[in-house]
């Protein structure tokens, strides 16, 4: 047996007069490893009142993002042997909201998410009998930005979205306006560009990549802002 | 769309290409003086008003102060957006920095003027 160390941040507001770090011990056999997920469940057996999200327990849902040993990530895709150190450090998502222990507010992150009207928007008012075709190229240009799972974790990373949180719409917002903005179906692009063309929504990105080293999926939110921003300035020259 | 008054340029757009040229026209400046302190070893008064008495020297320096106030409003505005939140407080320092810059680039066309 061996044994693993793990510091988890506590807070309960309703209780606790400021957050601490708590530290819990598993004891699993010798050679087996498992997702930190896992083992948060396996500790809440030992501490009923440890709070976390988990859903799909799949790496689909996106709702365990937590910060593990400093990095961002989903527990339940995020082996426990691939975290270095002697123990493991599990925190909420950085910059929003503590609810309770691992559980944040993610409020401020859906309404920059709501702003970008993550939705198709077509003009045209004789639509076809059928469907709006694509090309495969114009299909293709999708690829990469469709995957999101709004997990938060490439948002909560990334600084200008915790210093200004109600005005920068933050990696995954972004990646979403441009996964419209280069939908050859949708007929908003000036009005979507519009409403990014101040010195918040998309310049507040100065391109650390923070985002693109956390997440999950794989994705990249910083080419997809640099496209947004290709976008504003071709039209503005 | 956040509207923010105390910006430098119309759109964020704006800002951006200002920020941008304004950087390029300071990294040439930069070069450029490096390369006459270097291939200058004696560096007399004569040799800096011989540089400065030049109209295109004048024009290029005034050009690289000017691109100091764009870039120096634009960027110090970027950076007091992000870490002073009391609103009050960051107006007084970007009034300061932007007073500060005004400042430099009167003294540095009075001081070409004289030259």
């Amino acid at each position: 047996m061996k044994k693993l160390q793990f510091s988890i941040y506590r807070y309960n507001p309703d209780v606790d007069a400021k957050p601490r770090m708590q530290e819990y011990t598993l004891e699993v056999d010798e050679k087996q490893d498992m997702m930190v997920l896992d083992a948060l469940i396996m500790l809440k057996e030992q501490d009923p009142s440890l709070a976390f999200r988990r859903s799909c327990r799949e790496g689909v849902c996106g709702s365990d993002g937590l910060n593990m040993n400093g990095k961002n990530g989903l527990a339940c895709i995020t082996p426990v042997s691939s975290l270095k150190g002697k123990k493991v450090v599990v925190r909420p998502l950085p910059g929003l909201p503590v609810i309770r222990d691992l559980i944040v507010d993610m409020e401020q992150f859906y309404t920059q998410y709501e702003r970008v009207k993550p939705y198709l928007i077509n003009e045209d008012k004789t639509p076809p009998a059928r469907e709006r075709l694509q090309s495969p190229e114009e299909r293709a240009k999708l690829d990469g930005l469709y995957e999101c799972i709004l997990c938060a974790c490439c948002s909560t990373s990334c600084p200008s979205f915790w210093w200004n949180p109600d005005k920068f719409v933050g990696p995954a917002g972004l990646l979403h306006a441009y996964r419209f903005l280069a939908d050859s179906r949708d007929t908003a692009t000036e009005q979507r560009l519009d409403d990014l063309d101040d010195a918040f929504s998309v310049f507040r990105c100065h391109g650390i990549m923070n985002c693109v080293s956390v997440c999950p999926k794989g994705l990249n939110p910083t080419k997809a802002i640099g496209h947004i921003k290709s976008m504003l300035l071709s039209r503005a020259v | 769309m956040v509207n923010v008054a105390s910006t430098f340029g119309r759109s964020g757009t704006h800002d951006y290409i200002l920020l941008r040229a304004s950087a390029l026209i300071l990294a040439t400046y930069a070069i450029f003086m490096v390369c006459f302190l270097v291939a200058t070893p004696n560096l007399t008064f004569e040799a800096w008003t011989g540089l400065f008495g030049n109209l295109w020297m004048k024009v290029y320096t005034l050009l690289a102060l000017t691109a100091v106030l764009v870039h120096g409003w634009i960027g110090i505005w970027q950076v007091l957006t992000d870490y002073v939140k009391h609103s009050f407080g960051r107006g007084v320092l970007q009034f300061i920095v932007s007073l500060a810059l005004i400042v430099y680039w009167l003294t540095g066309l009075f001081v070409l003027w004289g030259v």
